[in-house]
Formats: C-alpha cells, structure tokens, sequence
C-alpha cells in the first residue's frame, strides 16, 4: 500500500493517496501529478504507483430484467489510460454507467479508490470523476461558455459565483478543445462534432482525477478524431489524468489505450496490452467478420484493417474489383 | 452589471403597474393623493376605503399570483425541458377547478369565505398526488410527468362540464367567474396564504437555482456532476407545484402567465436560473398587474375577467413574436 502523503514529503512522492484535508496541501486540495514536468520529479518515464483507482470485481449488471453484463473484473491504476472495445451491444455503456454510479449492479463491487463506488456520495465522487457520455439532453437556448461552466458545479459552493479560478479553468478548458471559437454560441447552432468537443470541456471543466469517456470521437472527422485523442494522451501524460475510454475504433484504440478491456456479449473475451488482445483471432471471433492485423508503421501499434467480403469470395482478379 | 439593469427595469415597470392599479378604477386617484392616503390612514373616508379595501388587497393578490405562476412556469419548463409547459399541462390547474366547481354547486363555497378557496386547494392536492404517484412509478421521467397531467387535466376537465351542465344559473355563474379568473378577494386570509406559500417557494427555488440548470442536462449527465435527479425533481414540483395550488385557489384559473413571462424573461435575463427566476417572478407580477388593472378598467363599470385578458394579450404577444422571429 502506499504511504500516506505526508506533510513536506510531497516533493518526493509523485502519487499520494488519499488527499490531505484541504488547505494542508501545498498547492492542490488533491494530491496528483504536477502540470509542468520536472517541477517536482515529472511524471513520465517513472513506472506507475501500484494503487489501483478503479476495481471492477465479478461486476453483474442490467436493466429491469434483462442481464446485459456477467463476471466483470478489471482494474485500472492511477495514470492509466484503458480502453474498453467491443462490439454494438456487447454492454459497453452499460459497463460506463455502472463505473460512472449511474447503473446500480446486480452483484459484484466497483470500488472507486478502495472505497464502495456506491455508498460513497455522489457529489463528492464528482468532484473527482467526471464523464462524458455519448448522449445528453441539450438544454435549449444555452451558450457554449455556460455549458461548459456547468461543468464547475461540484466544486460551487451554493451561492458563490464563478471566481477567477473557475473561469480561468472554463477558459483552459474550451482552448484546449478548440473551442473558444464558437463560446458565445447557443449550443443548438453548432454541428455534431463542435458539440462532441463542448461535452469533453464540460467534462474537464470538473477537474478530474478520473476521466471517463463513452465514444468520444463518435462524430469528429479524422483531424478532430486525433486532436482529442492527443488531448486525452497529453493530459494523461502530463497531469497523470486516469482515463478510461469506450472506443468503437480498434485502430484509435490501440494507438492511445496502454491496456485494452474486450468485451463480448457482457463479459471479457481478452484483456491487457493492445498487441496482446488485438490479434486476428479474437476480432474474427469476437466481430464475426475477417481483418488483417498489420502494425502501424510508424508507431508499430497494431492496426487492424478490414477485408471486403468480395475478396473472400472472388475467384477471379476481375471479380476482385469493384464493378 | 447588464443583469442589474435588468432588474432595475423589472422593478420600475412593476412599481409603474402598482402605481397605476392603485390610481385608475371609478375614482382616479393622483399619486399625491395615494401617497397621502397610504400615509394617514383615515377610516371612514370613501378614498380610503376604496384604497385599502378594494385596491390594495387586489394589487397584493396579483402581484403575488403573478410571481407565483410565472416563477413555477419557469421551473416546469425546465423540468419537463419543454417550452410549453406550465400549470395547466400538468393538470393542476384543472384539479384546482374541478375542486372550485364542486366546492360553488354543492354549496360549501357559502358557508365561509375560505372555503371556496380551500375546496380549489384540495382539488389541486389530489390532482398533485395523482400525477406525481402515476410518474414515480415510471423514474418520474418527463414523459410520465406530462402524460399524467395531460390525463388528469382531460379528467378534471370534462368533470367540470359535467357539473356546470347540470347545475342551476346562478350557481353556473359563479363557477364561470372562478374559472376565467377572479382577483377580488377581499378576506385578508385568502391573500395572505398565497403571500407566505409564494415567497418561501420563491426562496427555496431560488436557493436550488443551480441545480435546476444542471437537471437541464439531463438526467445521466445531471447524476454525473453530483446531485440525485429523481429526488431533487420531485422536490422541485412539489415546491413549484404547492406553489401554483396556493396561487389558483384564490384567483381562480389565470392562463398564459406560467407559459409566456419566462420565455420573455429569458431573452433579458439570459438562462441562469436564479436571476431567470427572479425576473420572471417580477415580470409575472408586473404582467398580472397590468392585465388586472386593464381589466377593470377598460369598460368600466363592467369588469373583465383577468384570464381572459391574460390569454388574449399573452397569446397575441406571444404570436408576434413567433412571427417575428420566422421572419428574422
């Protein structure tokens, strides 16, 4: 287990675990890996702190009487970034909202910290976790900059207005999802990936320890696909930001996750480093179609590449091409 | 500093309506003579009386129903996330009438003044715990909250009918009064229930502002940034649903003020819901004010009812402006 962060001691530990009371801290009122590398140790490089911030143990869940997921068992360690892959309607957003104390499970815990997920209060998991899931309701008539600044509400006290600290951190928040361009915007008038990216500063607006992502790229072209995914990686990179993303994408998904969860109807088919469950076996087992797995040549991740069924079945070259 | 002069204008219209509603009517009155009335106040003269008797008491009456409807129209529209909703959507308004129509044709409405009042009261009650049963058996989802009014409202309704179509003249006459709106109360107890019900809700909603934007997201979205959405829905029309049953119960069924000042105010007042609900509360009373005022006034000695003004000119406003913003 790891030590308690102890007063003065904190330039030497680059994890401490649980936060020190508020106001007996240097400069954070929760201990995690300092912004600037090399300000106190940095962060990369070193291996990560052997606490584990999610644990998922023999997790059953579902809605009314249909069981989605069965014998679900991961865990996530503090600066991880996981991935959770599966196929449509393999139970991956029911797995985001049971993490995300929205979906009570049937059996099994999610201790969040090494405390029960579910009897801790919500409002104090908020201001540690945060979420973006693939659906919400837009309210109508909204402007960009209070959307985002919404995000803020777990760390408001109930009359307080947004001081500098919150509109500092709104500010940071649309910049670096290339989104102070359109804050003055109703949220109605923007397309469907403007909008994916405002959901993501929302999201960071809480300032997460934890970040939970259902489909983030759901929407965005290729260019936006890899800025917010290189935006996840730099924030995990650098402020050892925990992340856990459900990715429909098999190739992003190997180029940012360093260990991956597949899931197959509601339980785990393969799990751990993308080499290891990206294999051509399990895709064809798991998605019933056939891939080619190369690795990518630049970053040498896997990468895996579809086969059109014409080629399967084609006897010919002519057949082959595309009539 | 734009918002405070939002505020400053609300309250000036609103101090402007107040002033003419106390001024005009069959004696017109001065603002100096107001002020010398309300200063001496001296029993007996027929300036005084018409002052404190008639006028004030009714002023008071809109200006809190005005607030009251307006501030919970406010809230339901957020709830539901539907711009049309306010009272009558939910069916409090036709539990309210129901409860009236009976309290007028079986005759307990003679017996006291309260008890007019008290029979629309019980009426809004029963037809609260209705709906609220119906939704919270479905998650209280928005879908289950506005089916249940609608049902309800179709109930009460036809109830209404049913009652009117069956009863004597002079007894179809009073329910007709009740129902398009009546601001003449006079027993001090019936304005001053609404008074208190409508300031401590005000006060409760206004202190849960904030969480009434984050329910605007949604439910999922609501829950991950830390509060309990079924339970803060539920208290939240309780309180704006309480506060709509205090406010009908004495002035009867005033339409269009739930459903139109906030849209207004939301231009002026931006989407935050404290100040939106603050705007919209002084907004309401002012609205009210003025239809009640034009009311009594426009054909005098015939007074109008004030739900019908409010519906006419809420409606016409409100059709200019859609037409206005088609064309824009």
């Amino acid at each position: 287990m790891l030590p308690l962060c102890q007063r003065g001691k904190h330039r030497d530990n680059d994890r401490c675990y649980p936060p020190l009371q508020r106001g007996k801290h240097r400069d954070n009122d929760r201990c995690y890996p300092p912004l600037t590398k090399g300000e106190r140790g940095g962060f990369a490089g070193k291996k990560f702190p052997l606490y584990n911030m999610i644990k998922l143990h023999s997790l059953a869940a579902g809605y009314k009487n249909k069981p989605v997921l069965s014998d679900i068992s991961f865990s996530v360690k503090a600066g991880d970034c996981l991935g959770i892959i599966g196929p449509n309607g393999s139970g991956k957003t029911t797995l985001f909202r049971t993490i995300t104390r929205t979906l009570k499970p049937w059996s099994g815990s999610v201790l969040y910290n090494n405390a029960d997920l579910y009897q801790t209060p919500r409002h104090t998991i908020a201001t540690t976790m945060a979420a973006m899931p693939q659906f919400i309701e837009y309210p109508f008539g909204i402007t960009v900059y209070d959307f985002v600044a919404l995000g803020r509400y777990p760390h408001l006290k109930r009359f307080a207005p947004l001081d500098a600290h919150d509109i500092a951190i709104i500010d940071r928040c649309l910049e670096s999802t290339d989104s102070t361009s359109v804050r003055s915007r109703n949220l109605q008038e923007l397309s469907g990936g403007e909008r994916q990216r405002v959901l993501l500063a929302q999201a960071l607006a809480q300032e997460p320890t934890l970040l939970i992502l259902d489909e983030p790229t759901a929407h965005l072209d290729i260019g936006h696909q890899a800025a917010m995914m290189d935006l996840v990686q730099t924030l995990n990179a650098q402020t050892g930001l925990t992340v856990i993303m459900i990715l429909h994408d098999l190739n992003l998904a190997a180029e940012y996750c360093r260990s991956l969860v597949l899931l197959h109807q509601g339980s785990i088919f393969a799990q751990g480093a993308p080499a290891k469950v990206l294999t051509y076996q399990n895709i064809e087992q798991v998605y019933n179609t056939v891939v080619v797995v190369n690795s990518n040549p630049v970053t040498q991740q896997p990468n895996v590449i579809l086969v059109p069924q014409r080629y399967l079945t084609a006897k010919t070259a002519s057949e082959r091409e595309i009539r | 500093m734009k918002k405070y002069n939002v505020f400053f204008t609300l309250l000036a219209i609103l101090g402007f309506s107040i002033f003419l509603a106390l001024s005009l009517g069959t004696m017109t009155f001065s603002w100096s003579e107001i002020l010398h009335l309300i200063l001496h106040r001296t029993e007996g003269s027929i300036p005084g009386t018409i002052l404190w008797q008639l006028r004030i008491p009714r002023i008071v009456l809109a200006v809190v129903t005005g607030a009251g409807l307006a501030a919970s129209g406010c809230v339901f529209q957020a709830l539901l996330r539907n711009p049309l909703a306010d009272s009558y959507t939910l069916g409090i308004s036709g539990g309210a009438a129901l409860g009236a129509t009976i309290g007028i044709v079986s005759g307990l409405a003679n017996i006291h003044a309260l008890f007019l009042p008290l029979c629309a009261f019980c009426g809004t009650i029963v037809c609260i715990y209705a709906v609220y049963q119906l939704a919270a058996n479905n998650r209280f989802s928005n879908h289950s909250l506005i089916l249940s009014g609608v049902i309800l409202g179709f109930i009460c309704a036809s109830m209404v009918l049913l009652l009117i179509a069956l009863t004597n003249a002079e007894k179809l006459y009073s329910t007709l009064v009740w129902l398009t709106g009546d601001l003449s109360s006079t027993d001090p107890a019936t304005i001053i229930i609404p008074f208190i019900m409508t300031t401590l809700g005000l006060g409760v909603l206004v202190l849960f502002s904030r969480e009434l934007d984050v329910l605007t997201l949604g439910e999922e979205k609501a829950a991950h940034l830390g509060i309990d959405p079924e339970m803060m829905r539920k208290i939240l029309f309780i309180i704006a649903s309480l506060i709509t049953a205090a406010c009908v119960s004495v002035a009867g069924v005033v339409g269009f003020v739930g459903l139109m000042v906030p849209h207004l105010m939301r231009r002026f007042s931006g989407n935050g819901h404290r100040s939106l609900l603050i705007a919209s509360a002084i907004g309401g009373a002012a609205f009210l004010t003025l239809c009640d005022t034009f009311a009594r006034t426009v054909i005098a000695p015939i007074e109008l009812p004030v739900g019908v003004i409010t519906g006419l000119v809420g409606g016409i406003t409100f059709f200019v402006l859609l037409l206005r913003k088609s064309s824009s």
